[in-house]
């Protein structure tokens, strides 16, 4: 993260309490913010799949151009969570979801709303790397596009753009044509990122980027993290803290202790790391449980 | 460290030594995969053994020409014979072309209907009712098509000869709509709409989630993300199901039989009321044939199996060079 950035945005507010939502929106209007919308609120965000009810009141704000981690023990909601915010949720049957996600300050899920713009603007990127088998890399990386049914003007300079951004241009920049498949899995997740960058969303949704990829392919996704966070907001789910410790500037802890999960606690990631206020965060980051 | 240069074996061989029960299923197993291979075995057999004497005698003659003419004494006996079955060949082929692409597109909507648009009460309703289609007796579809289909399908054949006759398939000479090909055909279509749609359903469903996750995720719409994941995937299963159609809308006597004209004269166009089948030819002959005459027809019979043989091979060629680009 550079320091030009941090001086640039005003960091939010670290609690859920409700007055602080409006000082943070004020700062986040405030002079000198970059130009890449006002960001993301989520307030009161219940999920549940059936009668399960898997996720409880869950409110944070994600200012613009910041990472913010959440982790948490398996099964505490988080990818839940991050799947409200871009709309995935409703996809699992019997899935259903309460409170607002507001992008720009307005409700994605406002009845009228185009759910496919939603997603543009809010990209995601999968646990597994999931490439479309049947396309080039090339045709990977564009595919938003297509499916989106949007016209760019120079294809190749965006394509170029988008596999140099997700760290992935020098390695595949003579094989374009090949399909996704034969790369390596590492290699498969960038282009995912690649593919999500061109239709040149605000926020960047990952779900455990990095949980099937080796160490090497881990460092180089980590690294082109910090170089998106300069132009986008970005929400990881990691269950590997050092991982939540380099990349984001917030960190979230999850937990859920038998009923629906919840928020224990958020805050910078240094503080979270280094003196959190809940007993919970400091048993989890230090390694007591989960 | 040793300067001994090391000696390369022979890889080894690996026996396992099954246990007795293993045998045993293994021998059960054989003899039911084996069985269906020694029933079609058999029954090209008895076909070309019943069919000899005359495939000996027409040659290759049986499939290039059209002729089916038997001339007896008064002692009955067979003075001259010809048989040709060219005219049944191109009318069979003709026939299931014709239900294959009427029938294709509807199976292939309906399938994406079924999988990705429809409510789950209406999705579970129409599968019973399409598995139920396909268990009619074919007889009913024969009988359907003669009373209801014909009368109201003249319309719509005056109409395509009227604005699409100038190409040669649907045009004629004689103004004769009934028991045409185009008829059979669409009675064949319908026959094998279950059997395309039930394939295509299944190869659909198994579109991988994550894929499809990853299109919606993009901002796809359903029909974009069906475009890009689904028919990519279900491409070479959708082809298989149509060839599955295909052998099954050749084979079907009985309600061809009941609206198609048969003529011993090779008809490529599709609303003239003359036409060909082989197994239409079999039924129409069968009844009252003369023991030389069952040789005959045994002989089509024979041709019959060989010509679905070859269709069937033709398409597992081709879900097996389609099927790589696709996953």
């Amino acid at each position: 993260m550079t320091t030009a950035h941090e001086s640039e945005t005003v960091k939010m507010q670290t609690t859920v309490k409700p007055n602080s939502l409006a000082d943070v929106a004020q700062a986040m209007r405030a002079p000198g913010t970059r130009a890449i919308g006002t960001g993301l609120e989520t307030r009161g965000i219940h999920a549940w799949f059936g009668k399960h009810h898997a996720l409880s009141n869950i409110s944070l704000d994600f200012a613009a151009g910041t990472v913010t981690a959440l982790i948490g023990p398996s099964g505490c909601g988080k990818s839940t969570f991050i799947r409200t915010i871009n709309r995935m949720h409703e996809f699992i049957p019997g899935a259903a979801m309460a409170g607002e996600v507001l992008l720009d300050g307005k409700d994605v899920y406002a009845p009228g709303t185009d759910v496919t713009k939603i997603r543009l603007q809010i990209g995601m990127v999968f646990q597994k790397p999931n490439p479309f088998p049947s396309m080039t890399i090339g045709e990977n990386v564009l595919s938003g596009l297509k499916l989106a049914q949007l016209k760019v003007e120079n294809k190749d300079e965006l394509m170029q753009e988008c596999l140099e951004r997700a760290g992935l241009w020098s390695e595949v920049k003579d094989r374009l044509g090949a399909h996704g498949g034969s790369l390596s899995g590492g290699q498969q997740q960038r282009l995912c990122i690649a593919r999500a960058l061109a239709v040149q969303p605000q926020v960047l949704l990952m779900d455990e980027p990095c949980s099937a990829l080796d160490p090497g392919s881990t460092l180089r996704i980590e690294d082109t993290i910090r170089h998106l966070s300069e132009t986008m907001t970005i929400i990881i789910v990691t269950h590997n803290m050092q991982q939540a410790a380099r990349v984001s500037d917030y960190t979230a802890f999850f937990l859920s202790e038998g009923g629906p999960g919840q928020m224990i606690e958020v805050a910078p990631t240094s503080d979270i790391f280094s003196r959190p206020q809940d007993e919970r965060t400091e048993n989890y980051v230090t390694g007591r449980f989960g | 460290m040793s300067t001994q240069e090391i000696q390369i074996p022979l890889p080894r061989e690996i026996t396992t030594e099954p246990r007795r029960s293993d045998k045993v299923f293994r021998g059960v197993v054989t003899i039911g995969g084996l069985s269906s291979l020694v029933l079609l075995g058999l029954i090209a057999l008895f076909l070309g053994y019943r069919g000899f004497e005359i495939l000996r005698q027409e040659g290759i003659g049986f499939i290039t020409h059209s002729d089916w003419s038997i001339a007896t004494d008064d002692a009955g006996n067979v003075i001259d014979s010809h048989f040709g079955l060219a005219a049944m060949l191109v009318g069979t082929i003709l026939c299931s072309l014709i239900a294959v692409v009427i029938a294709l597109p509807i199976s292939v909507f309906s399938a994406l209907f079924l999988n990705f648009y429809a409510p789950g009460w209406l999705k579970k309703f129409l599968i019973t009712i399409i598995d139920m289609m396909a268990a009619f007796p074919s007889i009913l579809f024969g009988i359907w098509g003669f009373l209801v289909l014909m009368p109201s399908i003249e319309y719509w054949a005056k109409l395509l000869h009227r604005y699409l006759g100038f190409i040669p398939i649907f045009d004629m000479q004689v103004p004769v709509f009934t028991r045409s090909p185009f008829v059979a055909g669409v009675v064949l279509a319908i026959m094998i709409i279950p059997i395309i749609t039930s394939v295509s359903r299944e190869i659909f469903s198994q579109a991988p989630l994550d894929r499809i996750q990853a299109a919606y995720a993009l901002g796809a719409t359903r029909w974009a993300m069906i475009k890009a994941v689904v028919i990519p995937h279900g491409r070479s299963g959708v082809i298989g199901g149509a060839m599955l159609g295909l052998g099954r809308a050749m084979g079907e006597t009985v309600a061809v039989f009941t609206v198609l004209n048969i003529v011993f004269q090779i008809n490529w166009q599709m609303l003239l009321g003359a036409g060909g089948n082989v197994a239409s030819l079999i039924i129409l002959k069968f009844g009252d044939a003369s023991p030389y005459e069952i040789k005959a027809l045994m002989a089509a019979g024979l041709v019959l199996f060989l010509l679905t043989l070859v269709v069937n091979g033709f398409a597992n060629l081709i879900v097996k060079t389609t099927g790589k680009s696709g996953r």
